[in-house]
């Protein structure tokens, strides 16, 4: 009786020993999302992303994702659980995850981490992001010309570089092309709340706006552009096309999926490695949305030209000359920005109007 | 700063639009903690009134019966509620926020296919003359019917609370219902039925978020809302037309923050964003102090489980 008892726990240990074993076989792929899969923005994105790679290895990977996430100590949570279960690679997807991934990260040295839109790195993290400010510039471009009241509303999320960079980016662009424009700037201190979007769409419509740019992950300001009329919006992080019909006059879109499989390819390889990846519309890490017929023809081909010229690095959006907020020089003429001035960007150029909460 | 470029017609305006669906859950909580008894599940049914209003009115393409829908899921979700804690005696706050979990969870589910899709718009009631009136005209008569319904409730709860055989009974049952049992008055039928409406309330404050206010359906999308309705009913001092005062008040600042930092405010907007939360506060302090604290009364059975012996 004893004896058998015996043997049969010897035989669970064999199978609970071969499992492991089994599950490393496939490379298991964690995500953790700050909002939900269907915010149509963002998160969506991230999503589609997880998707391609299940697309190109098949049986090969697991993906698992947690949504909703909260920023701050209970990502660190998810985290951690996610590479106790198991994963050998894990993509923690908003800014707010940058310290909690490095925690993490330092206590399981075997499992690699990918954190988007940070700056901070690890032999065993890297970070990677967009250069969503390009796709800013042609989104500028065509506000300043599309906009009749000269006034146009920003939507901001959470006052960090990348959001800033949008604005100043978007700003100098329309200010280009049109020199009476003004910019009107809103946060809401959320990535993703449908209500609070909305009211700060219809606020800036109230106060005037006649475009709205959003650097927030939901739908709502285009809802609410709609149900105003006269007011056009651009699809944020993803096409948001159901609105083409609609203010949607084109959009910028995080095309995530072909990092996604080169990074779980690199890990499956054993190439991966700790990098710094920072691409922007001429890998097409950056997408732009179809220009719809709302545009006037030369308005859609200036804009796309300048699409071109910024894919083929000929033109870069942050040229001199251009000050600051406070009239001090930033790019003299012919001057580009480099990129550790636009990581951690942290002022207004010279004609915005406001001051960036601190 | 620019103020005159708030425009603050509009800005009443759109204050009454963004305290209608708290408007609509908290007189519903208020009507159930006046016959005693405590939902914490608000945030809840709100989602899952919300996600139900969304579905029925795209599916069927009326916003009407959208409303109802959300109305009728509304009260079957705090029926669940009501089992739990008027006939398994089960601890209402812990019920309570387990029906909000549950709703969350549950909506999400419901609203799988909905994500991306446009609902029918509800339509604006547009009176041909009141409607222009000058001044009076953009700010009161140019909503859409459900502003109306919620002012509407508001002063049928109020008139019922006060005026009423039933809603006597109802408060009754909420002050000591042992004495109401002793009466011979039914309190788990009379809290079941007050549970109910607050439910259905609860669900057309939801599906006001996703008709009228968004419109469009998202995973939690009421981000809070739900909890604001409770504060709201304690807020007014469970006096009816204290909680239309409250969310107009709430909603008020909310929408007020947001245009003064369009018009440029020169004061950091961490505080504007943080000023409905610090009135709420004086509100109360200043409530429940002094002469009139008496006023703050809660229903003195609230939360308390019944249970008829003999």
């Amino acid at each position: 009786m004893k004896k058998r008892t015996l043997l049969k726990g010897a035989v669970a240990a064999l199978a609970l020993a071969a499992t492991p074993a089994l599950a490393q076989d496939k490379t298991k792929v964690g995500f953790v999302y700050v909002g939900p899969v269907g915010d149509g923005g963002w998160t969506y994105e991230h999503d589609q992303g997880r998707k391609a790679v299940e697309a190109e290895f098949g049986d090969a990977v697991e993906t698992v994702y947690v949504e909703n996430v909260p920023e701050g100590p209970d990502a660190e949570r998810v985290i951690t659980q996610m590479a106790l279960d198991g994963a050998d690679l894990i993509f923690t997807t908003s800014f707010g995850y940058m310290d909690p991934t490095i925690n993490v990260a330092a206590k399981f040295p075997d499992v690699k981490f990918e954190h988007a839109t940070g700056y901070k790195t690890a032999p065993n993290v890297s970070v990677y992001s967009a250069r969503f400010y390009e796709g800013r510039a042609v989104q500028g471009t065509i506000a300043g010309h599309m906009t009749e009241s000269n006034v146009i509303g920003y939507i901001g999320s959470v006052p960090i570089p990348e959001v800033v960079r949008g604005i100043n980016s978007a700003y100098i662009h329309a200010k280009k092309v049109n020199p009476d424009v003004q910019f009107k700037i809103v946060w809401v201190y959320e990535w993703f709340n449908p209500a609070k979007e909305a009211d700060a769409a219809k606020v800036l419509i109230e106060q005037g706006a006649d475009v709205i740019l959003q650097h927030t992950d939901s739908t709502a300001p285009l809802a609410a552009a709609a149900e105003a009329g006269n007011v056009i919006g651009f699809g944020q992080a993803s096409d948001m096309a159901e609105y083409k019909d609609g203010p949607r006059v084109s959009s910028i879109i995080d095309n995530w999926a072909p990092y996604y499989i080169a990074r779980t390819k690199a890990v499956m390889d054993g190439t991966w490695e700790s990098t710094n990846t920072w691409d922007g519309i001429g890998p097409g890490m950056v997408g732009i949305g179809e220009i719809t017929d709302k545009v006037p023809a030369e308005v859609k081909a200036e804009a796309e030209a300048l699409q071109a010229s910024i894919a083929s690095g000929e033109y870069h959006p942050f040229t001199g000359p251009i000050k600051k907020q406070d009239g001090s020089d930033w790019l003299a003429e012919g001057e580009t920005a480099d990129d550790g001035t636009l990581a951690g960007m942290n002022f207004y150029v010279e004609g915005l109007e406001g001051e960036i909460p601190q | 700063m620019d103020l005159s470029s708030i425009n603050w017609l509009l800005l009443l305006a759109s204050l009454m639009v963004a305290a209608t669906p708290i408007l609509l859950a908290g007189i519903g909580e208020l009507v159930v903690e006046k016959a005693g008894v405590l939902n914490l599940g608000v945030e809840g049914m709100m989602i899952t009134g919300a996600i139900a209003g969304f579905a029925a009115a795209v599916e069927s393409g009326s916003p009407a019966l959208g409303f109802l829908g959300a109305a009728v899921a509304g009260a079957l979700l705090s029926m669940l509620f009501a089992v739990l804690t008027q006939f398994a005696l089960a601890n209402q706050v812990a019920s309570g926020l387990a029906l909000t979990l549950f709703g969350l969870g549950l909506s999400s589910l419901m609203g799988q296919s909905y994500v991306g899709l446009k609902p029918p718009s509800t339509p604006k009631l547009d009176l041909p003359l009141l409607s222009d009136i000058p001044v009076l005209g953009p700010v009161l008569f140019s909503h859409d019917l459900m502003v109306y319904f919620s002012i509407a409730l508001v002063a049928a709860t109020w008139a019922f609370l006060k005026y009423t055989r039933a809603g006597l009974t109802l408060r009754a049952v909420g002050e000591n219902h042992e004495a109401a049992h002793a009466l011979g008055y039914k309190v788990v039928a009379i809290r079941c039925a007050a549970i109910a409406f607050g439910g259905a309330c609860a669900g057309l404050g939801g599906a006001y978020l996703s008709l009228v206010r968004v419109p469009q359906w998202t995973e939690g999308m009421t981000s809070g809302a739900g909890w604001i309705a409770l504060a709201l009913v304690v807020f007014a001092s469970w006096k009816p037309w204290r909680v239309l005062i409250g969310a107009y008040l709430f909603g008020g600042i909310t929408v007020l923050q947001l245009n003064l930092q369009a018009a440029g405010l020169k004061v950091p907007v961490e505080y504007l964003s943080m000023s409905p939360y610090i009135i709420t506060i004086i509100v109360l302090v200043i409530m429940s102090s002094g002469r009139s604290r008496g006023a703050l009364g809660a229903p003195a059975s609230l939360g308390r489980t019944f249970h008829a012996t003999g």
